[in-house]
């Protein structure tokens, strides 16, 4: 008897903690079908116009192709580094392993501001002209060490003897790295990418300090807060975002996970 | 049964010691040994005693740190792992998780570049070989730890290697499979004709399977032989202790009779036959003998007496504790057949010991 009245009390707290996490995010989608440009209660009534104009916002649209593709490419390129670099930690030994460890992790603990500031004053006196590229430098950066800690988990999960089995099968260096290592490490290398896409592609401050002309959507949606008839237009634009980001990484967590049971009993 | 499939040199592993921030591990020290082409040879040894490392050294996974391995008569040292004539069966069978054991076994063709109808067929033969026709298409996870393990020496024999390695495949298995597999490894080792070298610390294993056997401690290589020559001739005592059980009785040498020797204890006396090497009158040695090859009589028949401390039935065998005048104990066991053994001596009678000649091992201090 005592003890029931415990979990309804943890169901209570769950469900205050849901609430309070996701409320945000169930107004903004409301708000995207509110037939009025007020973001206030009470509801106006059901439209999809702000679906329509967002057809026309040309600048908007612009924005977001951009950061779609600076989000593909700079997640390429921090998932090959980041890959090389877990493949490099896990399976060899070498000098200054741990401090090339410490420094390619750094960016898990360095605030992004002062990322994006450093970057900013970096290129400023190198000259490099800002634009999507420095943008993508940053994302690189910020992206390698959540690729490099997601691959060497999963390294770190099956035992090496499976690679010296595929050399001892015949197989040279790089044939075992494409025929074992990279087939066994792929969910996480694709929930890798997964996971710096969604962090490039909503990234702000390293955006803002870094972008030149060309702008990314995080900063423009940013811009567009002065000019408040363009609101209900950048919320509908957010909740669509925000429906593909959830999808996404819940796609990267099934990825990472799959497959995991069936390794762990053949390596007992 | 021409030439060494395998010949060790000299060979030397030490771990550590390069960047001099670790103890340095002498994991094998000057191992000389010579495999005989079709050979099942058996390295045993207590666990730590460097057989996977020597295992390890024949794959090419390791580089001695000196000396040699060479492999039908090729030295191996510019050859790197996937280029070795020989194949691994590893302990924890190191079966590809993400591929079904069909490609598991075709794993070593198809990198070798052979042509796919030919492959899919030897693939077919080595899991016929192996009593697995039909589980091709499932994954390892799927199997059994005893079909893992036949996996994985399908996986190794359709290489069809000079000599495959073995490390303590069967260490995985229950007892009851592990005793199955052991005959059918043997079987299967003399159908195929390919040499063995296999590593296990079980010495009954290594008893039951091998043609030859090298019994290792501590990275060297105490003694080589067939089975009955390592058990029945133990070069030294730790070879003697580590395989089977020994009784071990400090005496001196009394006086040469025949081919035979006279051996004092404290409490009687010993015929033993031998050794060839040549021992002088009063020197200590030391005795070792088998439980199952001493005898009890009753205490008037003279030779070695003691009384009977323990009774222990173990079924098949009764075990007989014997106190000697010395304090030392010795093991004997009687076979339980009709009168003998069950209660033919209780806890307190005197007896005498008895053992043949032959079975009197002297071994030098
Ligand atoms: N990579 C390594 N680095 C350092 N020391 C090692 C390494 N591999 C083995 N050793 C050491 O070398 C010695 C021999 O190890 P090895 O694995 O060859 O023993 P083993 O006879 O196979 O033992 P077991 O029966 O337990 O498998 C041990 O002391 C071990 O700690
Ligand atoms: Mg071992």
């Amino acid at each position: 008897m005592q003890r029931q009245r415990w979990p309804s009390l943890g169901a209570l707290y769950y469900a205050l903690l849901a609430l309070f996490m996701y409320l945000p995010i169930v107004v903004l989608v409301v708000f995207a079908f509110n037939d009025s440009p007020l973001m206030v209660f009470p509801l106006k009534g059901f439209t999809l116009q702000w679906f329509r104009a967002l057809g026309q916002a040309t600048e908007m649209l612009k924005a977001l192709r951009n950061s779609l593709l600076l989000g593909i490419t700079s997640s390429l390129v921090a998932t090959l580094l980041g890959t090389m670099a877990a493949i490099a930690t896990m399976r060899y030994r070498f000098a200054l392993k741990g401090l090339f460890l410490a420094v390619a992790s750094m960016p898990l603990v360095i605030p992004y501001v002062v990322l994006g500031v450093a970057l900013l004053i970096l290129f400023s006196t190198v000259g490099v002209p800002l634009s999507l590229f420095t943008v993508g430098v940053g994302h690189v950066i910020i992206s390698v060490p959540y690729v490099m800690l997601i691959v060497a988990a999963r390294l770190a999960g099956f035992p090496a003897s499976l690679e010296e089995a595929a050399q001892d099968l015949g197989a040279s260096y790089w044939l075992t790295l494409w025929r074992v290592v990279l087939p066994i490490a792929a969910p996480a290398i694709m929930s890798a990418f997964l996971t710096s896409f969604t962090t490039s592609f909503d990234e702000f401050a390293v955006s803002f300090f870094l972008t030149g002309t060309d702008t990314t959507l995080p900063v423009y949606v940013y811009s567009q807060l002065r000019f408040p008839n363009r609101l209900p237009i950048v919320v509908t634009l957010s909740a669509i975002v925000m429906v593909c980001s959830v999808a996404l990484l819940l796609l990267a967590e099934w990825l990472r996970t799959r497959g995991e049971p069936a390794t762990r009993r053949v390596k007992q | 049964m021409s030439g060494l499939a395998v010949e060790l040199v000299g060979l030397t592993k030490t771990f550590g010691g390069a960047k001099g921030d670790e103890v340095n591990v002498a994991a094998v020290r000057g191992v000389d040994l010579g495999i005989q082409a079709g050979e099942f040879f058996t390295l045993l040894g207590p666990s730590g005693c460097g057989k996977t490392t020597t295992l390890r050294l024949i794959a090419g996974f390791e580089t001695p740190t000196a000396g040699e391995v060479l492999i039908e008569g090729r030295p191996m040292s510019q050859v790197p792992a996937h280029r070795r004539p020989v194949n691994m069966v590893f302990q924890n069978y190191a079966l590809f998780p993400h591929l079904t054991v069909a490609e598991n076994v075709a794993f070593g063709p198809r990198v070798r570049g052979m042509a796919r109808a030919e492959r899919d067929r030897r693939v077919q033969e080595a899991l016929e070989l192996v009593r697995l026709p039909d589980v091709g298409r499932r994954k390892p996870a799927q199997l059994s730890g005893g079909q893992q393990q036949r996996v994985a020496l399908a996986r190794a024999l359709i290489n069809e290697p000079a000599v495959l390695l073995l490390d303590e495949p069967l260490g995985a298995l229950d007892l009851k499979l592990r005793k199955r597999m052991q005959v059918e490894l043997k079987h299967l080792q003399q159908e195929v004709g390919i040499t063995f070298v296999y590593v296990t610390h079980d010495q009954e294993e290594a008893l039951a399977m091998s043609d030859r056997i090298a019994v290792m401690n501590d990275g060297m290589v105490l003694q080589v032989g067939t089975p009955v020559e390592v058990y029945e001739r133990p070069a030294t005592r730790f070879v003697a202790d580590f395989i089977g059980e020994t009784n071990f009785l400090p005496a001196q040498v009394a006086l040469r009779e025949g081919d035979g020797l006279w051996l004092t204890l404290e409490g009687g006396r010993l015929l033993a036959r031998q050794p060839a090497e040549a021992l002088q009158q009063g020197q200590a040695v030391t005795l070792a003998l088998r439980p199952e090859k001493i005898d009890l009589a009753p205490s008037n028949a003279g030779g070695l007496g003691g009384v009977v401390q323990e009774v222990v039935y173990i079924g098949t065998d009764t075990r007989f504790v014997v106190r000697l005048a010395s304090g030392a104990q010795v093991v004997a066991r009687l076979q339980n057949i009709g009168e003998r053994g069950l209660g033919e001596f209780g806890v307190g009678d005197a007896v005498t010991l008895l053992c043949a000649p032959a079975d009197v091992h002297v071994l030098n201090n």
